[in-house]
């Protein structure tokens, strides 16, 4: 790296504070949780560091989260089931027409494309009466297939416009030596470029991950809202009462939710941003 | 085999070939997924009936599935590779692209132009009604304030997570720790809504004067010896403390496609460059953000497309009250809380005709490129 | 007459078996549809291993309390009954409704939900004899709230609220000397005396996310209910005099006189737009109370420090928010959730029969936290003595009258009315323009 000493202690100054900024208001929720419900609304989070003894520490908001009669365990079950192919079906999927719009020849590619970005905007809920009349006449309703399909339909925009701007970007001599040797756009596509566009798989996989695990809505028109089809999201906001009385519990409830998709993201993202210090 | 070959025509008059074409196109784009998708549904209903404990039906569901599309593909792929060559050409697009448009036309496409038909009609949906509800939407006293806010989070909230995701991403890139300070930065991706809801309510939070505050922004101000404010009600400039929430959460999506997208800038121009002696300011203009113009469009184009869509963040933090509302709440509000169908398509549709530009942006790079045959 | 008589007989059976007695023959509920003639009592057999499926709004701890509460009639009759409730209720019954998809029952906290259901033709008319059960068990107003535009009854009410309640301080408030206030010239004499003991008397706040604006819309009800009288609040609710009509200015102004006031609100109208209604109450249990009267429906108990909570009828007292003009009483304003019926089964006819009896709500008013409107209700049953005052306030209320907000088309009553009491409390507004857009807002 160039520059002197000042700049580069410069350079991570700014980085802590920005880092700082971006932490502190989730800190102060985790100090939170660990308090007592009538200490959270009477003194700040950070008043625990003058006085740690007087804090009104607690682990009840976990202990009441993680309870079993929550039934937050058959919620995590659930998620997963729903969330795990309603991440990778769309990728599969969006990640061939990604292929599909950029390197291949075809009629209407340039209105299909146009359309496909314009339903970037279209918000899920105006889909979700016409959607469950043709689950119903299908039968499909309260399975994990409609769920994944549902969460493909609606992810699949964004995942195809983010796949395709990065798939069409991928040097062309890659891809003309390709089938210079003489491969099909199926090998060229399963072979050579699935595995360049990884960090971009992974882009879209962590985003997807995120808003299907945390979607509530779709899951509860869907799978219903009986307590055993209950996703972690729907788990969480019973637990905190009609009117929000126990609206505390968010506290824990949040870092509880959050364990699976961080531990998620960490080997995801080093191996995602490897392949681009390697490529 | 490189795309540049329109001259190889087929031998069969025309039409036949259009309608062989067409018709093998059409099976490609439906009937594969039809297929795949019946042998999926009974499965799955099978699943959904069966009495199996919980984690296995949950596993056979997860490989049924997953398992299942994959091998839509491959198959589809087998098929039509079998072809004639000429209607393989043809064909073999709509094994790629096929089921993508397929279900996005289900699940979206078709739900749009209900809604536009339903936009042109009373609440209950049952009689037309012309333009009623888009005069509604446009005279409605809200609908001003909607517009200006909308504009407001479209500039500020875009702008701020792009050029703060870019700012980390390529500090980041120099100091010792940057894979925490990353996964940070990152973090509030991953809260859930209903979490970050109420990590900002601790934040804006507002105790009357003379009570401890429990807000860290009236805090740090009590500190400094400014008395407490309402800070969500601060009219006006309480939209960028919503829109401070959206670049939280949205930098460290920015950051991370960026800071992919700077790695990939090759070292040797990045070398050139400066022996050309060229300061870093410059290597960064001509240089960098050249390269990486792809990437910081599409974050921008999706995060643009967020911040119109912008709904949650409002609704939980201020309802629109106070100044803040924007067009999605009001659509919202019109379709699920005072349950006016066509009042709220109106809103829906009006803002797909506002992102038109960005589509339109985004269609112009897109002619740009040429796709092998 | 018969039919009343069946019906009686129906509940009591029920009744009989769900509180243990020995009854031979224990059956389901209801025999009797609209127009028909009486049809063989079901027998329990008839209805062992069928399912209700029940959607409501309320969960958590409540979402329990309620299963809990059916547990009796599940082991009287065999039919398993299965409740969810949901954050997103309204969308999704209407989704559910609209594609064909609904619940057996569902309970609507407005009854405007329920009359647009009804209008569109998705919900089924009670049968006479649970009509005839809520005339006979329920006081006046349940029926006329349950009722569609259609004039047929649609809806059964359960657990209720009541929000004419006036919460204070107990342990401080006496040993001050206070002492509650039955008039609204003593209620002011007594926010006198606390302003000049040094305190602010009233603790009010209301935000509540994408609902705020209830709060204030709910004290503005409960004044135009003294001020301009139960027949005036009907017209006003049902348009049949304007939004900005008089009588709703007086009422906000009223509400303004002590809202607007600094030194009657603790923390001013920045605190009360700022700050989550829940959170009303905690400056009243300070030593000394930083506010010492909280008016609020009978659940917001439930929000509370956990110290007071623990032991709340030593800590809390309640009075009814006072008469203003003679001649209206002290009425009492009140909301609650109403079960409807999609589908017409025998099962879900008996479920409904059930919840129309005093009995079933005994286990939830033991656990505390709610009320009901039953006439038959064993009023010994509440576990705090501040539910039963609330539950006597009810049925001696001079009138009832439902949440006039939640009566009001949403557009109004979930929009322009809450957003218009913000604009107004916050100084954004004046009143008048504020009451010429809700009027023109009105659908």
């Amino acid at each position: 790296m160039k520059g002197s000493l000042a700049s580069r202690l410069l350079i991570i100054l700014a980085v802590l504070i920005l880092v700082a900024i971006w932490t502190i208001p989730t800190l102060g929720l985790l100090i939170t949780s660990f308090r007592e419900r009538d200490v959270m609304t009477t003194s700040g989070w950070w008043s625990v560091f003058a006085d740690p003894a007087g804090a009104g520490w607690t682990t009840a908001n976990y202990a009441t989260v993680l309870n079993e009669q929550t039934g937050i365990a058959i919620a995590f079950i659930n998620s997963l089931t729903v969330t795990i192919p309603a991440v990778v079906i769309p990728i599969l999927v969006a990640a061939f027409a990604a292929y599909g719009f950029a390197w291949m020849r075809f009629s209407g590619r340039k209105v299909l494309f146009a359309i496909i970005i314009m339903l970037l905007v279209v918000p899920i809920q105006i889909a979700l009466i016409p959607v469950l009349k043709g689950y119903l006449a299908l039968d499909l309703n309260g399975t994990y297939l409609a769920m994944w399909l549902a969460h493909t339909g609606f992810g699949l925009a964004l995942a195809t416009y983010l796949l395709h701007n990065y798939i069409s970007e991928l040097p062309r001599d890659i891809l003309e030596s390709a089938f210079i040797d003489g491969a099909s756009h199926f090998t060229t596509f399963t072979r050579l470029i699935l595995p360049l566009s990884v960090p971009a798989l992974a882009s879209f996989a962590i985003f997807q991950f995120l808003w299907v695990w945390n979607d509530l809505l779709v899951a509860q028109t869907f799978l219903g809202t009986q307590k055993e089809v209950a996703v972690i999201t729907s788990a969480l906001l019973n637990l905190i009462g009609t009117r929000a009385e126990a609206w505390h519990l968010l506290t824990a409830g949040a870092f509880v939710s959050m364990v699976l998709p961080l531990a998620g993201r960490a080997p995801g993202s080093g191996e995602a941003e490897g392949r681009f210090i390697e490529g | 085999m490189v795309a540049n070959s329109d001259a190889r025509e087929p031998h069969r008059p025309a039409f036949v070939s259009l309608i062989v074409t067409s018709v093998a196109r059409t099976a490609a784009s439906v009937f594969v997924p039809l297929i795949a998708f019946a042998g999926l549904w009974q499965g799955f209903l099978f699943l959904r009936d069966t009495d199996a404990p919980r984690p296995i039906v949950a596993g056979i569901a997860i490989v049924w599935g997953v398992g299942g599309v994959a091998l839509l593909y491959v198959v589809a792929n087998w098929v039509v590779e079998r072809f004639p060559r000429q209607w393989r050409d043809r064909v073999l697009p709509f094994v790629f692209v096929g089921p993508a448009v397929v279900i996005l036309f289900a699940y979206l496409l078709i739900p749009t132009i209900l809604t536009l038909v339903l936009s042109f009609q009373d609440g209950a949906s049952k009689n037309f009604v012309g333009a009623e509800n888009y005069i509604f939407a446009v005279t409605n006293p809200s609908m001003i304030e909607a517009i200006r806010n909308n504009v407001l989070w479209l500039a500020v909230g875009t702008g701020g997570s792009v050029s703060l995701g870019l700012l980390m991403a390529i500090l980041a890139d120099r100091v010792p720790f940057e894979r925490l300070a990353k996964v940070l930065i990152f973090l509030p991706m991953a809260i859930s809504f209903v979490g970050a809801g109420v990590i900002w309510r601790f934040v804006y939070a507002y105790r009357p004067a003379g009570e401890e505050q429990i807000g860290l922004i009236n805090a740090i101000l009590g500190a400094l010896g400014i008395a407490p404010q309402g800070l969500l009600q601060l009219q006006f400039w309480n939209n960028f403390l919503l829109i401070a929430i959206l670049i939280w959460a949205q930098t460290g999506f920015a950051m991370v496609i960026l800071s992919a997208a700077l790695k990939g800038v090759p070292a040797e121009l990045l070398e050139a460059a400066r022996i050309d002696g060229a300061s870093e300011v410059k290597v960064f203009q001509k240089v960098v953000i050249p390269s990486i113009r792809g990437s910081i469009i599409t974050v921008s184009t999706t995060i643009a497309i967020l911040t119109l869509k912008i709904y949650d963040i409002v609704t939980t933090m201020t309802n629109g009250n106070f100044g803040t509302e924007v067009i999605a709440t009001l659509q919202f509000k019109q379709s699920f809380t005072f349950f006016d169908y066509g009042k709220g398509a109106a809103l829906a549709i009006i803002l797909l005709v506002a992102v038109m530009p960005v589509i339109w942006y985004n269609l112009r790079r897109f002619r740009g490129q040429e796709g092998f045959r | 007459m018969r039919r009343i008589v069946m019906a009686i007989a129906t509940a009591a059976i029920v009744v009989a078996a769900c509180t243990g007695a020995a009854t031979p023959q224990p059956t389901g509920g209801p025999t009797v549809g609209p127009g028909e003639s009486p049809t063989p009592v079901p027998t329990e057999a008839s209805l062992v291993g069928t399912k209700v499926e029940v959607f409501g709004a309320f969960r958590g701890d409540e979402g329990i309390r309620f299963e809990e509460s059916f547990k009796a009639f599940e082991d009287a009759t065999g039919v398993d009954v299965l409740y969810s409730g949901s954050d997103q209720f309204e969308t999704l019954v209407n989704t559910r409704a609209e594609a064909g998809n609904p619940p057996d029952i569902a309970a609507f906290p407005q009854p405007g939900g329920m009359r647009r259901l009804a209008a569109e033709g998705f919900l089924i008319p009670l049968p006479q004899d649970i009509i005839d059960a809520i005339d006979a068990n329920y006081g006046p107003g349940w029926m006329e709230t349950g009722t569609g535009d259609d004039g047929n009854v649609y809806g059964v009410f359960h657990r209720v609220n009541i929000k004419s309640l006036v919460f204070y301080p107990k342990k401080a408030f006496e040993a001050a000397g206070y002492t509650a206030p039955t008039t609204w010239d003593e209620l002011t004499a007594l926010a006198a005396e606390i302003k000049a003991a040094g305190s602010s008397p009233w603790c009010v706040t209301m935000e509540s996310g994408g609902a705020t604006g209830w709060v204030a819309t709910d004290w503005v009800e409960d004044i135009m209910l003294r001020t301009a009288g139960p027949e005036t609040y009907d017209k006003w609710v049902t348009h049949q005099i304007p939004f900005n009509d008089p009588s709703v200015k007086e009422a906000i102004e009223t509400l303004g006189s002590i809202w607007l006031d600094q030194t009657q609100v603790y923390g001013g109208t920045t605190n009360i737009l700022a700050t989550f209604f829940g959170e009303a109450g905690t400056p009243m249990f300070d030593n000394p109370p930083k506010c010492w009267l909280l008016k609020q429906g009978s659940f917001i108990t439930g929000f509370f420090p956990d110290a007071v909570k623990a032991d709340l009828d030593n800590e809390v007292g309640s009075f009814a928010f006072p008469s203003v003009d003679p001649q209206f009483g002290t009425p009492a304003l009140g909301g609650g959730d109403q079960f409807v019926m999609f589908s017409d089964r025998p099962e879900v006819r008996a479920f409904l029969a059930y919840l129309t009896t005093g009995a079933s709500g005994s286990t939830w008013a033991a656990a505390g936290g709610a009320l009901f409107p039953h006439k038959d209700q064993d009023l010994g049953a509440y576990a705090s003595a501040l539910d039963r005052a609330a539950a006597e306030q009810l049925l001696a209320a001079d009138s009832f009258r439902f949440d006039g907000s939640d009566l009001m088309p949403a557009a109004v009553g979930a929009g322009t009315f809450w957003k218009g009491m913000v604009d107004y409390v916050s100084g954004t507004k004046d009143l008048d323009t504020v009451l010429d857009e809700i009027e023109a807002s009105w659908p």
